[in-house]
């Protein structure tokens, strides 16, 4: 029974946070594109590690003590913030020494960490019990495919190779079927019905349409682009409204009444 | 601590209490009293519903806390230090009870400090998570003078000590011999959320539990 307030939505996270899941899983799903298509060009590896670094930026204007900054570092045994800061770390060092030194390891390395960070964001939702739409299970899966489905979207649009192509349409499948499992889950009426018109969106213009567009590309290149910044876009969106629209509490609720 | 549903009449005595006590600011209630209205005319109940830190043996604050300024106590007291909060804010997306609060800048009733909140006013809770404390200092220094929390008002958290209808009460859960263990094993009781996992400090009464005949 709950007879409680009506869930309301967490204004502790704006789109200061929902920052660092845009940028930052833009940036690590474009790494683990570089390095499943062995592209080693330094300004695409430039660019992932300053989408990761943007997103940081961003959550970091957010917190309320911003000098002590280094203290999230301080809890790795339990917390997933400790560990994608830790995550975050590693991956601009092996980005670094990708971008001075071209090397195939240190690529593979950042993916893995690049994995790792996005794989933590993913779990600093679900770690969030307070919030329904975010403590779902599926949520995890959800989120490390929008970030595959947006880095490997900004990677077709500086290299439209097929395996770049392949890896794109692998991705943004992944996502449809995610959100599909995800949205199932989701029972919350007031998150439902604040990420309706997101999730349609990721449907209808971040898959359908740039499977279509690529197919497309075929005949005219230039609609790979389309379907890149379609699927990255409504990614984005998706992520926002997450965030900061369908993360309802739960409210109170009371098992009994009392009895008078 | 234990709330009971039967006796608390709204009053918000434990919220003013709490507020006098730790000199929290505006918009801001460790302690508050929700006012539920049940059901529809003409079976309409209202209840008043005591809420704030349930200071949970499984705290996902605590585990989710970046800086590790949320710990637990021995006894089961959730604190923050404000030393260490980065204020990320994450605890208070984690909180199941919607218990924590952040103030960025100082807010006072008037706008300017009242000679009363600038005296109180502690540069080190803004920009940080803060949250109920069940008046832990006065509970250690009431300990220290060899008192008994939930039984002499020198070692029990404020909103206790003030409530009018004796609906709050406070004690140790692990002595079988304590206030709050007795009333638990004489009524009906339940903890919110439980389905969470959290295993909530807080318990709420609402009926008498049945003797055997």
């Amino acid at each position: 029974m709950s007879f409680g307030p009506r869930p309301w939505q967490q204004t502790n996270w704006d789109w200061r946070a929902a920052g660092n899941f845009m940028l930052g899983g833009t940036g690590a799903g474009l790494m683990i594109g570089l390095a499943l298509a062995q592209n080693q060009s330094a300004y695409p590896v430039i660019l992932a590690a300053l989408l990761v670094a943007g997103g940081l930026g961003t959550v970091w204007l957010e917190i309320g003590r911003k000098l002590r900054a280094i203290h999230v570092f301080f809890n790795p045994q339990t917390s997933w913030m400790t560990r994608e800061s830790f995550a975050a770390m590693l991956f601009f060092i092996f980005s670094s020494i990708e971008i001075f030194f071209h090397s195939t390891a240190a690529l593979g390395a950042a993916a893995l960490a690049a994995l790792a960070f996005v794989y933590c964001q993913a779990r600093i939702l679900r770690g969030a019990k307070g919030i329904p739409a975010w403590r779902a299970p599926q949520v995890v899966a959800l989120i490390v495919t929008t970030s595959l489905a947006e880095g490997t979207g900004l990677l077709m649009l500086m290299n439209l190779e097929v395996l770049a192509v392949s890896l794109f349409i692998a991705a943004v499948i992944a996502r449809a079927i995610a959100w599909s499992g995800y949205r199932a889950a989701l029972k919350q009426p007031a998150s439902r019905a604040a990420l309706e018109s997101a999730g349609k969106a990721l449907i209808q213009i971040g898959t359908i349409a740039p499977l279509a567009l690529v197919l497309g590309a075929y005949f005219v290149p230039q609609a790979a682009l389309l379907a890149g910044i379609a699927a990255i876009l409504t990614g984005w969106w998706f992520k926002y409204v997450l965030v900061t629209r369908a993360a309802f509490n739960q409210g109170f609720s009371l098992e009994h009444l009392p009895a008078r | 601590m234990i709330a009971d549903l039967r006796r608390c009449v709204g009053c918000q005595t434990c919220t003013a209490a709490c507020k006098h006590t730790n000199a929290t600011p505006p918009e801001v209630q460790w302690r508050r009293v929700l006012d539920m209205e049940v059901g529809q005319y003409p079976d309409v109940k209202r209840v008043f519903v005591p809420v704030g830190c349930m200071h949970c043996a499984e705290p996902p604050c605590m585990h989710v806390c970046p800086s590790t300024a949320t710990r637990k106590r021995a006894d089961g007291i959730v604190t923050i230090d404000y030393d260490l909060c980065i204020g990320c804010s994450y605890c208070a997306v984690a909180c199941p009870y919607q218990a924590r609060y952040k103030t960025d800048v100082a807010e006072f009733a008037y706008g300017k400090a009242m000679p009363s909140e600038a005296i109180r006013h502690d540069e080190k809770r803004l920009g940080v998570a803060t949250k109920c404390t069940f008046c832990s200092d006065r509970v250690d220094a009431g300990l220290e003078k060899g008192l008994k929390p939930g039984v002499d008002h020198e070692a029990t958290p404020a909103c206790v000590n003030s409530c009018i209808a004796q609906a709050l009460h406070f004690g140790d859960i692990e002595d079988p011999q304590s206030n709050v263990s007795q009333l638990l094993a004489e009524n009906r009781h339940f903890r919110m959320h439980e389905e969470l996992g959290t295993e909530p400090g807080f318990y709420y009464l609402w009926d008498k539990k049945e003797v055997a005949a």
